[in-house]
């Protein structure tokens, strides 16, 4: 049973620099850093001290708020620094990690005899729940509320995304016990999205829902999958899981083991062999970056995740919890010479205003991280319609984030979006304005006042 | 490199003081930014709001070049007129003639003078007080205010209304992006009706017509319009006349060839909205049709004053007067029309039915593109706003079902 999903309002941005289908093993990163802000709305609340000894799967803080829900260290090691910042907000662990790995063991799980509290007491307890996130708000799941469907997208349409039919490769056996184990879990549907010509994996599960999706970025976003199928409404909940990370809650449930392992492209106009490592969460990025990547004092941007919606990097920084790639593009902090009314070949564009990228469609880019023009009020409309899928208006939206009247944003459908549905309306904007970051303000307003 | 080392020490130098906007327009005007993505999308399109900006004032520049011979053509063929000679246009004979050239241009170009210096100096003003960047509307604005107002327009009246437009259209809003009114529109409709013996009447059309007024050397400064709205026409205009625009009017929205050429380019480069453009014109025939309808159906007679302008076939309504070049210019100002493409097709539709019924039950001043333009701009929030609810049901709906 599969259903065809077309979308067609969208872009497919191509860059330089795709990875290539060949895997590397990083050197191993001699440290691993946890950061609590890569889980959104989470307070952390410490479980280890400096100087500690954790292994794999050991918790190393807790949800504040929901205790249960547990943050736990990728590697075994020994905590080494534990970074504050203002009003001692917990910026960062950072653990050594050992030469030989121990794993906390937490038993195997016969996904289809157990019960669905057992599954989810498991997850909680091995920091599996990290994985699952919620709509509305996209944040991390509250366990205490069941889901009315799940959610996950195997298809990746994000420029320079690593390809997920070439990352779950082989991964068949953890993917089925996680997506097994996640239909447990809710009363509805767990509904899969793939490519409609690629081969995925995810394609030949069981207990699923499966979607074959086509056209043009973002068609491979979860926001898409869910508002084309099952869209949120006010009071309801669904839960989504990135691909990727159905590898790890899948290897959980088989052996027993948090294993952080995950397969991550290196991509990028910059990086001089674009190709995929493998590597844990939370590993140094200059571990993978400098080996036939980046030169070392390239004026280069790195960035943990894709360039439309990843987190600036420096090198010496960190991969986050749910990426599953580096993406290094060129800083563009440079003048250019009546750069705003000569004709311009080598950008992308969806007007043809002296811009001709309509000319070479299938040309692949070479865009660096220059605003491209100054930041202004809303102008222009009409453009980000052409690019967003979502049947909701997006610069009404946007607009009503920034005038904080939260039932028009309940009314324009605030409870269905996360941040990176927001992403292209964002690259095409003329007026430059911060669209993620509108929409998580908004979310973050409305979680605190609705909740 | 020296010019672009140079302007970034003085960048720098200004950061964070009161004249940085001033600084920065001129520099950004010179050199694309320097400033790279926060978190976000690391990447951006090409466009900004200066290039967009620019397109529209480069869809602009043949209708203001033709104004500029047209404004020189008339005052001649108005003095030849008067003389009792009555002319033939030829393009390359009595149209494109440096004498032409020499009249339009000191006439007209004084005109964009003006209206670029007041108006930016308004600007620049505000954004120095206000601390925000200089905005890039008002290249349109300052651009589009010559080429509709009459030639003959004295300076001193010109700045007043650019000031009052800028200041009351724009600036009390909060600048470009957030004003209600169309500026442009804002500054002309400040002209009609701070100053309307000057803006309607027989004589601001042609250049000169006013100084040899009562004189008996006086030339005919009307336009077809209001020629139409006596009931009368004017000597020797045929169609293709006024398809080409060698007719009175103002500066620059005579010429519909070259309109339409504006049009083709706002609409290939995706910077003006074609469903406003195209639903505009749909309106005005519209309107043309049901009124060409109410005189052969003979409810009105020929002595009723709106006689003479319902017995105009419907689709000549689109080539006299300024209905086209509102309609590509002005209609499709992306800030003050309908944002949501279904709004678009009404607010368009609507703008050109209203133009036509008021150029043809107003004959004190028979142009209402404008008058029409405004009033729909006031109401584009509420088209927009029945617009989303039909969205916002349909999710409220998608929830009763499921409680239900």
């Amino acid at each position: 049973m599969s259903n065809d999903i077309k979308i067609k309002k969208g872009l497919d941005i191509k860059l330089k620099g795709a990875a290539e289908k060949a895997v590397e093993k990083a050197i191993i990163s001699n440290t691993c850093t946890v950061r609590p802000e890569d889980f959104h709305s989470v307070i952390p609340k410490l479980a280890v001290k400096v100087g500690e000894k954790v292994k794999a799967g050991q918790a190393l803080f807790f949800n504040k708020t929901n205790e249960s829900v547990k943050f736990t260290s990728p590697v075994s090691g020994e905590v080494i620094e534990i970074a504050r910042g203002e009003k001692r907000k917990i910026l960062s662990i950072k653990i050594q990690a050992d030469k030989e790995q121990s794993f906390e063991d937490f038993g195997a799980l016969k996904v289809d005899s157990a019960k669905a509290e057992d599954i989810k007491a498991r997850l909680l307890a091995s920091g599996c729940w990290a994985f699952v996130k919620q709509r509305p708000y996209d944040v991390i799941a509250n366990p205490e509320v069941a889901p009315k469907a799940i959610f996950i997208s195997g298809y990746s349409s994000a420029p320079l995304a690593a390809d997920l039919d070439y990352t779950l490769e082989g991964k068949a056996a953890e993917l089925q016990a996680a997506v097994s184990a996640l239909a447990k879990l809710t009363e509805g549907k767990v509904h899969v999205s793939v490519g409609k010509n690629g081969n995925s994996p995810l394609a030949g599960l069981s207990n699923i829902t499966l979607h074959n999706v086509s056209g043009p970025h973002p068609s491979g976003n979860v926001g898409t999958l869910i508002n084309k199928t099952d869209p949120v409404n006010k009071g309801e909940t669904v839960w989504t899981v990135a691909a990727q990370d159905l590898v790890i809650i899948g290897e959980l449930l088989l052996t027993g083991k948090f294993n952080a392992e995950r397969l991550v492209a290196l991509a990028g106009s910059s990086v001089k062999k674009p190709r995929y490592f493998k590597t844990k969460i939370g590993s140094e990025i200059a571990t993978m970056v400098y080996d036939n990547g980046v030169d070392k004092d390239g004026n280069d941007r790195i960035i943990s995740g894709n360039v439309l919606s990843g987190k600036q990097v420096k090198p010496d920084g960190n991969l986050d919890y749910y990426s599953n790639v580096i993406s290094v593009i060129p800083e563009g902090d440079d003048y250019e010479f009546f750069g705003w009314n000569k004709p311009i070949f080598n950008k992308v564009s969806t007007s043809r205003a002296l811009t001709f990228s309509w000319l070479t469609p299938n040309k692949k880019f070479e865009l660096n991280t220059n605003t491209n023009g100054e930041h202004r009020n809303f102008v222009i409309t009409g453009s980000y319609e052409e690019v967003f899928p979502l049947d909701i208006f997006p610069m009404q939206i946007l607009k009503s984030c920034l005038y904080q009247d939260l039932d028009e944003m309940e009314a324009l459908g605030m409870y269905e979006v996360a941040p990176e549905d927001f992403a292209l309306t964002e690259f095409v904007c003329v007026s430059k304005q911060p669209h993620q970051d509108i929409i998580r303000k908004g979310l973050d307003l409305m979680l605190k006042e609705i909740g | 490199m020296g010019l672009k080392s140079n302007l970034h020490n003085l960048k720098e130098k200004y950061k964070g003081t009161k004249m940085a906007p001033a600084f920065n327009a001129i520099h950004t005007f010179l050199y694309l930014p320097n400033e790279t993505t926060h978190n976000g999308t690391h990447i951006k399109a090409a466009d900004d709001l200066k290039r967009t900006m620019n397109i529209v004032i480069m869809a602009m520049v043949p209708c203001l070049i033709f104004g500029i011979f047209n404004a020189g053509y008339q005052h001649y063929s108005a003095i030849d007129a008067a003389a009792g000679v009555v002319r033939e246009v030829s393009l390359l004979g009595n149209f494109i003639t440096w004498d032409n050239f020499v009249i339009g241009a000191w006439t007209v170009l004084p005109l964009v003078i003006v209206s670029y210096g007041v108006g930016l100096l308004v600007e620049f003003i505000f954004a120095v007080i206000k601390g925000h960047e200089v905005e890039e509307g008002y290249l349109v604005t300052g651009m589009l205010v010559p080429l509709i107002v009459p030639v003959d327009i004295p300076l001193w009246m010109l700045s007043v209304a650019v000031i009052f437009g800028v200041v009351i259209g724009k600036e009390v809003f909060g600048g470009t992006g957030m004003n209600i009114l169309n500026p442009a529109l804002t500054i002309r409709a400040f002209l009609f009706f701070a100053y309307p013996t000057w803006m309607s009447g027989d004589k601001v059309w042609v250049h000169g017509a006013t100084e040899l007024a009562g004189t008996p050397d006086a030339i005919s400064g009307e336009t077809l319009l209001g020629a139409y709205a006596q009931g009368n026409t004017l000597p020797n205009i045929d169609l293709m006349d006024m398809f080409f625009g060698f007719i009175p009017g103002s500066v620059g929205e005579t010429s519909k060839l070259l309109i339409l050429v504006g049009a083709a380019i706002l609409i290939f480069s995706k910077v003006g909205s074609w469903r406003i453009i195209f639903s505009t014109l749909v309106g005005a025939l519209t309107m043309g049709l049901i009124f060409n309808g109410v005189v052969s159906a003979e409810w009105i007679g020929e002595s009723s004053k709106f006689y003479g302008l319902m017995n105009i076939p419907f689709w000549q309504h689109l080539i006299i007067g300024s209905i086209l070049f509102g309609a590509v210019y002005m209609a499709t100002d992306p800030v003050t029309a309908s944002q949501t493409n279904k709004g678009k097709w009404i607010y368009g539709f609507l703008i050109g039915f209203i133009s036509i019924m008021i150029r043809v039950f107003n004959p004190a001043y028979p142009e209402g593109v404008f008058l029409a333009i405004l009033l729909m701009n006031v109401f584009a929030p509420t088209i927009d706003h029945y617009v989303i609810q039909g969205n916002v049901k349909r999710r409220m709906k998608r929830l009763k079902v499921k409680t239900a």
